[in-house]
């Protein structure tokens, strides 16, 4: 789509863009080339001589156990986030349809969430999954399941889960809230006059006609649980305990910054940017698709 | 409602109220252990009901911090959280509008080129440059700074693109009145487009204002003094080791102090929120 009308000037314009494009290229360009330019290189432990290496870095890290253990982890992660934050907030949305009195009240007590920064939300969590003191771990105690995080790799697993599913759940909510608001009553009813019943109606009209909100969905997930996990992570398990919750973002700010591992992290770096690249790419198309509706 | 069914409606409404229990649960625990002696979460289990800590815990954190971790102020430390917040919605705003405005109402060359190029940088999150942009910052000398802060997190492609949107869908004969009355682009801009704008920019702050105060990875690279922490960061610091270590009643008191503004933002701006978070991911 184009505008008819436009003004006219050999200068203003790239005036107007010059803010946004020169932070652009300097915050994105530029950083975005190194990473490229530094996974070519190895850098020596005082950071004084580099090496141009071509593919070496990759092909170590596609070599190294740890870095393919990392991608199931991340599978894994990201496979549970988006599978329960969308089942739990499409039952929660679908009930929220139903509702007529104190629709808003919920709507308000389900929506807060999504204002907590993902860091805060895995300390609580952590708090209430204390080893020693958490209040959860005590009641779990009580009925026989020893509790231990800081230990255990999958229990680890599990509250990183619980943790990033709670921060999304309102998002996912929303969507599926103003999806299902976007149903044509005249459908459900039909269906109801020929008898079918909540349930029925659910699986045969409801739930496939959300399915472009679903899948929209599914990518947004994806991503957040690959990127926006991070805090989550960093104030919880920092990737504990023996990397059993070490996703792919993770580690590439554990290899960079903490064991300064210049060309091995911006190739993982690299290498995640292909994997956004693409994700992207999948949500584009559909988008595109879903005009078509 | 298509159908009355008293057991449904039952159901329904237990469904909800567990799902706003679920929710509201850490939340609760941790406003209580913000109101408790330290010895008193120690004693497992922990009281459930608020105890009277609420002034001494929320004081010595705004004035001093924790006494085992970092003992930075966090009254300075939401200062710092606003200032990136602010600082980042309202340029994140500013650069788009104007950025958007070029690209939909002049034609000039390499105008493709310079859409694209915003476009891109939708696939690059923080967190997959996190090395080189750090190298960035820090070679152009802005370590421990409000400008480092919020100048790399301040190009936004999503912004950009929601007034892309929205100019698009500005009838052409406002801008065709205001050339015939004489009127230039800029004039244009500022008597037609921004008052027109109102509410999608409302709708953008807040979402942006959110993104802003929540940030971590990035704060927690480029500040390495007490003094330029920002809440979130400061949580992090406070928790110093095992369970026992901490003292959770300060870091709880904190941890309600982080998260109660940006929650009152989305609760009381509801309606913009809502807008800002559908029109942003179209």
């Amino acid at each position: 789509m184009e505008k008819r009308v436009v003004f006219r000037s050999a200068w203003l314009p790239y005036a107007l863009l010059a803010p946004q494009i020169a932070v652009t290229i300097v915050f994105f360009f530029w950083p975005a080339a190194q990473a490229v330019w530094f996974s070519f290189q190895v850098q020596d432990a005082f950071g004084l001589r580099t090496e141009f290496v071509g593919l070496r870095n990759f092909a170590e890290l596609f070599a190294d156990e740890r870095y393919l253990q990392s991608f199931g982890t991340t599978a894994i992660f990201s496979i549970a986030v988006a599978f329960f934050g969308l089942a739990i907030s499409l039952a929660l949305a679908t009930m929220a349809d139903r509702v007529i009195r104190g629709a808003l009240a919920y709507k308000t007590l389900l929506i807060w969430p999504y204002a907590v920064a993902p860091a805060v939300a895995g300390v609580l969590w952590a708090f209430l999954f204390a080893p020693s003191i958490g209040i959860v771990t005590y009641v779990l105690k009580r009925a026989g399941i020893d509790w231990n995080w800081i230990i255990n790799g999958e229990q680890a697993m599990l509250l990183i889960i619980i943790a990033s599913v709670w921060k999304q759940i309102s998002y996912n909510f929303l969507f599926f809230l103003a999806g299902l608001q976007s149903i044509p009553r005249s459908l459900i009813e039909a269906a109801a006059i020929d008898g079918a019943g909540p349930l029925r109606r659910f699986w045969t009209i409801v739930f496939p006609m959300l399915s472009p909100t679903t899948f929209f969905l599914l990518v947004v997930n994806i991503v957040y649980a690959f990127f926006d996990t991070f805090g989550v992570i960093d104030a919880t398990t920092q990737g504990g305990p023996a990397q059993a919750t070490q996703i792919l973002v993770y580690k590439v700010y554990h290899d960079g910054v903490k064991a300064a591992d210049l060309g091995g992290s911006s190739a993982q770096s690299v290498i995640l940017m292909f994997i956004v690249i693409v994700l992207t790419v999948a949500q584009f198309r559909f988008v595109e698709r879903r005009v078509q509706y | 409602m298509v159908e009355n069914r008293p057991l449904l409606n039952i159901f329904t409404h237990a469904v909800l109220i567990l799902g706003v229990l679920a929710v509201a649960f850490p939340l609760y625990v941790t406003f209580v252990a913000s109101t408790l002696r330290l010895d008193q979460i120690m004693s497992v289990p922990m009281p459930l009901v608020p105890g009277d800590q609420f002034f001494e815990n929320y004081s010595q954190v705004l004035t001093g911090g924790s006494k085992s971790g970092s003992s930075a102020a966090v009254s300075t430390m939401l200062f710092n959280s606003f200032v990136m917040a602010m600082a980042i919605a309202l340029g994140k705003i500013a650069i788009s509008i104007i950025a958007s405005f070029a690209i939909v109402y002049f034609r000039f060359p390499l105008r493709n080129v310079f859409f694209w190029m915003i476009f891109v940088t939708l696939m690059l999150p923080v967190e997959v440059r996190i090395i080189p942009t750090f190298k960035v910052v820090s070679d152009l000398g802005m370590l421990n700074s409000y400008v480092g802060l919020t100048l790399p997190l301040i190009a936004s492609a999503t912004a950009t693109f929601l007034f892309r949107q929205f100019f698009l869908t500005v009838p052409d004969e406002l801008a065709e009145a205001a050339r015939i009355d004489g009127a230039g682009p800029m004039r244009f801009f500022r008597d037609v487009l921004l008052p027109l704008s109102k509410t999608s920019i409302a709708a953008l702050f807040v979402i942006q204002f959110i993104y802003g105060w929540n940030q971590y990875l990035w704060p927690l690279l480029i500040t390495s003094e007490e003094s330029m922490y920002t809440v979130v960061i400061g949580i992090n610091r406070m928790i110093v080791g095992g369970d026992a270590a901490n003292e959770w009643n300060l870091v709880m008191a904190t941890a309600m102090l982080a998260l109660l503004p940006p929650a009152l933002v989305v609760v009381l701006m509801q309606r913009w929120f809502v807008k800002g978070l559908v029109e942003t991911e179209k």
